[in-house]
């Protein structure tokens, strides 16, 4: 995959940022945006019991250094578990502790030159990996520091997560039961919407926007 | 060797009382006095300590010490325990085991920390090191149980194996079956890292059976509670043991079994794993308590009553490890069981929730301090702190050498009067004069660092999150921390001016870490320039810093000194500052 590569993606641009993906999204398989001709690579799958819109990189989070952080409000909407900045508290092995195994998978999305990982029996639903997802990539902000001009969601670019199972094969999250997935992801992949083509479901899913 | 001096003595005579002096510093110190004791000790000198593996290469370790027997190297920097350095940063070892397997041949020991070892630097060490005896990995990742199985088939005289806190591919648990059935020299086993499927426990049986020198042995959790007994059985000799998983439920059999083969290890000092344990099992093992000096509780998800019965079981406790079950009333329970309690580490037992789920607060702390004479180094979670208890604290604890507190929400205020936490890290810094390792937390200004430069004249590791207003602050412990070596910084406005300032600090250190703060990447490039003994390296995501503004922060900054030049094995996210043409002014 050539984010684990670290290549740069043609759109990066050494004169400027000429990142398009100033404002990701994540979204599950499924939502109008994602090009879809219908073919189900994974026809025996069922279709999506939830959708969710995640947005990476949300701007009104960066502090005065330019950098992104962690808004403590935006935290607290999260009831189970707060919104992590990455690192923190300084825990090792966290889950290792608490729970009874730690399921640690690494994370790679396109376009990022380096993955993270993810211990995904700190999470109990879809929801809550998605969400901690979205903050752990918020970093992946790319501002455009000539116009300093936001860009706004309709053209940001679309990620659709998607993981590896026991067998091999490339799924889509959200696909199978919860702790199904937990059991058999091997690691996950934010894939760009437009490479997702094939990977969406037959069954077009209920569409909820939560941006 | 020059004979100058009417009272020199031979070589033999200097290599003999040499031979008595182990620490590195101290070691150091003898070669700087005269060219000829340079000489002498850098032939006798058996064990070498790297604290960054790419501050040196192999090569010169090995053309300056021809002779060693024991080499430890450190590789990421710690902050990599906390996922803020990204996979593939470095930190290789093989280099290392390629150099040494055709330089050194008799290498005994390596000892590894957050370093990355393949398999194949795991076969390379088999093969290469005829007389091989310990390998310790800490923190490390990269390998298989293949790798393993290498190392036992091929390692005759291994004594110790030690894999804490690694993170291993689990293939198969047949690797253990690869130390041959004559192999009867293992003193240290640590497997506690490994996970379900990577242990036969038929051939961990046999082999604690026919090691009768076997002295330690941490299991994983996969090893369940019945078969816990027939190992234990097996190694009655055992000092320190690491329990495996605990049923969930209590079994009478099952129960007195383990009661029992517990009971004959006489000479058990250290306990760990518990993971899962069910209190019911506890008592199992109160006849070992009163022998106890280490006991790692961090994952044992008991309640504080279970936790006040056994440590005062325990009066001879020096070090606990334990989760914030154990609650202010345990700590107060430990505090008057354990006078000779001189280590304790308290961990989260949710460390993401918003809310507190136990009664664990600075009054615990401030109970083991003033209950424990002998403390010297905490580690301590907790959700509320006052400038009042760390002054109480510090006054107790003068002898303290090791001090980290995590406040777990940043910039938490003293709670009581809304203030500020300087003052309380003031006093610590003040009266604990021997002061080595110190993690702050809470809310901070720029006068706590003025403390910090002005008191803590020992301190060689500061670890700094979320605190001070200005340059000021990173100006003060730079300027004023004399013997500081490791610097690690995250989340504050240290920017340019401190650290241009401060430059020639840098080559006094081992390392400095700065993510999330105000460093531009021009002030990175101008300190390449003044300090070409720096590795200055940029770790950003973003892709090149040269594509953005110079006065652009960059994201992580790792700096440290090095005499091997930049290195070869940066991945594509991480800049040197070398290779910058413009550097070519001047």
């Amino acid at each position: 995959m050539s984010s684990e590569n670290g290549k740069l993606l043609p759109e990066t641009d050494a004169g400027g940022l000429n990142f398009e993906a100033t404002e990701l999204t994540l979204g599950l398989p499924g939502e109008s945006r994602v090009t879809s001709d219908g073919v189900a690579k994974l026809g025996s799958k069922r279709g999506f019991s939830e959708t969710v819109d995640l947005s990476l990189g949300d701007n009104k989070n960066t502090n005065k250094f330019g950098q992104s952080q962690i808004d403590v409000p935006e935290a607290a909407k999260s009831p189970v578990s707060k919104a992590q900045v990455v690192g923190w508290p300084p825990v090792r092995g966290y889950a290792k502790r608490r729970t009874k195994s730690c399921k640690y998978v690494k994370v790679a999305v396109d376009g990022a030159p380096y993955l993270r990982k993810v211990d995904l029996e700190m999470y109990n639903t879809y929801q809550q990996l998605l969400t901690s997802l979205e903050d752990m990539f918020s970093c992946f902000t790319i501002r455009n520091y000539l116009s300093d001009k936001k860009l706004d969601q309709v053209n940001g670019i679309e990620y659709v997560p998607t993981y590896e199972d026991k067998d091999g094969d490339w799924m889509l999250v959200g696909d199978v039961p919860w702790q199904m997935f937990v059991e058999s992801c091997k690691r996950l992949r934010l894939m760009k919407s437009s490479e997702a083509v094939g990977l969406a479901p037959r069954t077009p899913p209920k569409c909820s926007s939560a941006s | 060797m020059h004979k100058k001096m009417a009272f020199s003595f031979p070589d033999e005579v200097l290599e003999h009382v040499f031979s008595f002096i182990q620490s590195d510093k101290d070691r150091n110190s003898v070669s700087l006095v005269c060219k000829s004791w340079y000489e002498i000790e850098r032939w006798c000198r058996r064990k070498v300590f790297v604290g960054n593996c790419y501050a040196v290469s192999p090569r010169m370790v090995i053309k300056r010490f021809p002779e060693f027997r024991s080499i430890e190297l450190k590789g990421k920097p710690h902050f990599a325990d906390f996922n803020l350095v990204p996979d593939g940063w470095g930190g290789y070892v093989f280099p290392w085991i390629v150099e040494m397997a055709g330089a050194v041949p008799w290498l005994e020991e390596i000892k590894l920390k957050r370093m990355v070892v393949t398999d194949e630097s795991l076969e390379l060490i088999a093969k290469s090191f005829k007389n091989f005896k310990v390998l310790i990995l800490s923190s490390c990742e990269g390998f298989s149980t293949d790798g393993l199985a290498a190392i036992a088939a091929s390692c005759k005289n291994l004594k110790e194996l030690d894999l804490r806190d690694c993170e291993v591919d689990d293939l198969s648990g047949h690797w253990l079956s690869h130390f041959p059935d004559t192999y009867t020299s293992l003193v240290a086993l640590n497997i506690s890292c490994l996970g379900s499927d990577e242990v036969s426990l038929s051939a961990l049986e046999r082999l604690v059976g026919r090691c009768t020198s076997l002295k330690t042995l941490r299991l994983n959790r996969a090893v369940p509670l019945d078969k816990v007994a027939n190992i234990l059985r097996r190694a009655p000799q055992l000092v320190e043991f690491g329990t495996g998983t605990y049923a969930a439920e209590l079994r009478p059999d099952v129960y007195s079994d383990f009661a029992g083969a517990f009971s004959s290890c006489k000479e058990l000092k250290s306990l760990s794993g518990f993971w899962d344990v069910v209190p019911d099992y506890l008592p199992a093992i109160y006849p070992v308590c009163s022998k106890l000096t280490s006991l790692n509780l961090s994952y044992a998800t008991i309640q504080s009553p279970e936790l006040i019965k056994l440590v005062s079981h325990c009066p001879n406790l020096q070090r606990l490890l334990v989760l914030d079950y154990i609650e202010d009333s345990g700590l107060e329970a430990l505090a008057s069981s354990c006078k000779d309690l001189q280590e304790l580490r308290v961990f989260p037992s949710d460390p993401f929730g918003v809310e507190p789920n136990v009664s664990l607060t600075e009054q615990g702390l401030v109970a083991v301090s003033s209950g424990c004479p002998k403390l010297q180094s905490v580690l301590y979670f907790c959700r509320r702190m006052s400038n009042e208890a760390l002054v109480t604290v510090a006054k107790n604890c003068p002898n303290f050498t090791r001090f980290r507190l995590c406040i777990i929400e940043p910039r938490t205020a003293d709670y009581l009067t809304l203030e500020p936490l300087d003052v309380g890290f003031g006093a610590i810094v003040q009266y604990c004069k021997d002061l080595q390792r110190l993690s702050l937390s809470g809310l901070l200004t720029d006068r706590v660092f003025e403390y910090i430069g002005t008191y803590a004249k020992k301190l060689e590791m500061l670890s700094v999150a979320f605190a001070g207003d200005s340059d000021l602050g990173l100006h003060h412990v730079l300027s004023g921390c004399e013997s500081l070596r490791k610097l690690e910084i995250r989340d504050c406005p240290f920017g340019d001016k401190a650290l241009l300032a401060n430059a020639a600090k840098l080559e006094t250190m081992r390392s400095l870490w700065m993510s999330s703060c105000a460093v531009s990447f021009g002030a990175c490039k101008l300190l390449a320039q003044k300090m070409p003994r720096l590795n200055v390296e940029v770790i950003d995501e973003r892709g090149p810093p040269d594509s953005r503004p110079e006065s652009c922060s960059v994201d992580k900054l790792y700096i440290y000194r090095t005499v091997a030049g930049s290195r070869f094995d940066m991945p594509p996210f991480v800049w040197t500052m070398e290779d910058d043409p413009s550097l070519q002014l001047s």
